[in-house]
């Protein structure tokens, strides 16, 4: 989809929206429309679910501890405190989508702001900026994760911010590449001929087409950030109990692999879904958003 | 090539050197700093605290701690772990062993396997064989390493009792079966994402050279295919297979801390997790750095390879 596409697509009414060139192509992509169906389904599960069970993520069944999952009241299962593992995954999903949407929003604004200067003022200021990112890139993303999360008090939105500091950098690269490229062309040209700000051109004329990609990118970064919550959680660094969150709930699942195994099952197949669903969708985006796979 | 490799290898030092300010600060600006770990304690006086500060040179500029500590790293000390005294390069030198068995190991693997599947997918494009391999590596790429870890854990260690459920080795047993059982669990549970990655650029690598004029003129000459896919496809797709290998370094030392979290794997992932949690802060530096040494070193080896590889390729300018 060019960016003239775009433009189009945000006027146009939406049985027209539905058959554009770039939703077409999106929803030929099967493996997309099930992956944002999913998604879907998934934050409503999470959103409306728990007023729907009689049990509270909280409540403490004493006398039903470890549970089999499709045997009794309790759907599946529960943990050795007797709480339902079905309540706990789906406040545990409101917690761990969260953290995943909001560390991509921070994140999408440190890339983005950072890849536009750095594309925009080439020379030192872009080099400076751009060797600052390879040098993030050379850590590996736990070691600098857990590094930072061990010395922090851990809390929600501590987790966010670190999880958001740690994954900036493909997008300020993704970002940095398009507005160099964008920055010879005509109409850019031209808003400097005309004696637009430097602001003004960055992100008015620059920035909105370079909006594919990093939507893209954006997708991509939901799903790279539910797993790096899901694994801080998981080494003992991240969302702390009694918060529940996919990750956490695998971390105390780890003691009773061999007695309740349904412990670890059920949080493990829910972060499976929900990350695959968002790589779907990132990759179906990446189909419809890229003109040079124009298909007839 | 030579002035390439200079300049590959000044960009690389520049950026090592960036790479030790961000680590240092990081770690010495969070609340606590190094002293935290003594505080922690809880029976030292505001006195004992002041001494230790002093004694580690913990209160002086920051940037003058930095430039002592880099000038110290570089002479190759680097410094003694908190926790029990030893210089941390011998600490670290007892671990990596573990961490590089393991990583070269499910390389190796990932490489044959993943090649595999993503030149059949190539040739077979759209066939039930390349969509399967499709959704299999996007969700190998999606499922949490522990997990997956678990997984096998609980399946064949605890269900079918085949494999050991951790360690390098049983105690007493040094043989070479003994590492190898011990080794396969891990391996595969590492091995899995490279796979994906690799089938995932092996296929596409193909698919590109599979287009390419010199294919077809292999074909024009009655080639047999097998030669055809072998000789000339398959060796120019290889290529840029090179370079991923080099750039999937981060990943790989990220997944093998995970890993041996899960298989209790004495190599340097738990050493970084254990020193972490003692807030160990000499030897947490030090497995930063050397990782962030490795990822570098493995894309400056990739492009030194590729330049060696390919011929074509010039890089005077």
């Amino acid at each position: 989809m060019s960016v003239s596409d775009l433009d189009r697509a945000a006027v146009l009414p939406p049985e027209r929206l539905w058959n554009s060139p770039g939703f077409r192509r999106f929803r030929r992509h099967k493996l997309a429309v099930f992956g944002a169906a999913a998604i879907v389904a998934l934050t409503l599960a999470c959103v409306i679910g728990p007023w729907l069970l009689p049990y509270t993520d909280t409540y403490i069944d004493i006398r039903a501890r470890f549970a089999l999952p499709f045997t009794g009241p309790h759907i599946l299962g529960t943990d050795p405190l007797g709480r339902d593992i079905l309540a706990r995954l789906l406040m545990a999903g409101r917690i761990s989508l969260a953290v995943g949407f909001s560390a991509m929003m921070i994140a999408m604004a440190i890339g983005i702001c950072i890849g536009l200067v750095a594309g925009f003022y080439e020379g030192v200021v872009g080099a400076a900026l751009m060797r600052f990112v390879d040098a993030m890139l050379c850590f590996p993303s736990i070691f600098l994760l857990l590094a930072i999360s061990a010395l922090i008090q851990p809390s929600v939105a501590s987790i966010v911010i670190l999880i958001a500091a740690t994954s900036w950098m493909e997008v300020a690269r993704v970002v940095e590449a398009q507005i160099r490229a964008l920055k010879t062309r005509e109409f850019a040209q031209a808003a400097v001929s005309f004696g637009a700000s430097h602001s003004r051109i960055m992100f008015r004329e620059l920035l909105p087409n370079a909006i594919a990609p990093i939507i893209v990118a954006a997708t991509l970064n939901v799903a790279h950030a539910i797993l790096a919550e899901s694994y801080i959680s998981f080494l003992g660094f991240g969302i702390q109990p009694p918060t529940p969150s996919w990750g956490n709930m695998l971390e105390s699942a780890q003691s009773y692999l061999t007695s309740a195994p349904w412990l670890a099952i059920f949080p493990g197949i829910t972060i499976t879904l929900a990350v695959t669903s968002f790589n779907f969708v990132g990759d179906g985006l990446r189909d419809a958003l890229d003109p040079r796979m124009d298909l007839p | 090539m030579s002035a390439f490799l200079l300049r590959r290898f000044g960009q690389a030092v520049l950026l090592l050197f960036i790479v030790s300010m961000i680590g240092f600060a990081i770690l010495h600006l969070a609340p606590g700093g190094p002293l935290s770990q003594f505080a922690a304690g809880g029976d030292m006086s505001q006195e004992d605290l002041d001494r230790i500060a002093e004694q580690l040179g913990l209160n002086r500029a920051l940037p003058i701690q930095y430039a002592e500590w880099l000038w110290r790293m570089l002479a190759g000390d680097w410094g003694r772990s908190y926790r029990d005294g030893q210089p941390v390069l011998h600490i670290i030198g007892s671990h990596i062993g573990a961490t590089l068995e393991l990583m070269l190991t499910s390389t190796l693997l990932a490489m044959l396997i993943g090649a595999w599947i993503g030149i059949l997918g190539a040739i077979r494009r759209y066939s039930l064989f390349d969509s399967l391999a499709t959704i299999g590596a996007m969700i190998a790429l999606s499922i949490p390493t522990f997990w997956f870890g678990l997984v096998v854990i609980y399946v064949f260690s605890v269900g079918l009792g085949w494999l050991p459920s951790g360690n390098r080795y049983t105690i007493g047993d040094g043989s070479l079966l003994n590492q190898i059982h011990h080794l396969i669990g891990p391996v595969m549970v590492l091995a899995l994402v490279s796979t994906a990655v690799w089938s995932r650029y092996m296929r596409s690598s193909m698919l590109e050279v599979i287009n390419q004029d010199y294919v077809r003129t292999a074909r024009a000459k009655g080639l047999s295919e097998r030669s055809i896919l072998v000789r000339h496809a398959f060796r120019n797709a290889l290529l840029p297979m090179i370079t991923i290998t080099g750039l999937h370094v981060p990943m790989l030392l990220s997944g093998a801390l995970v890993t041996e979290t899960v298989f209790t794997w004495p190599g340097m992932g738990r050493l970084f997790l254990d020193s972490i949690s003692y807030r160990d802060y000499p030897v947490v530096m030090g497995v930063l750095m050397l990782s962030a040494v490795l990822v570098l070193l493995g894309s400056l080896i990739a492009d030194l390879l590729y330049g060696i590889a390919d011929p074509r390729i010039s890089r005077s300018g």
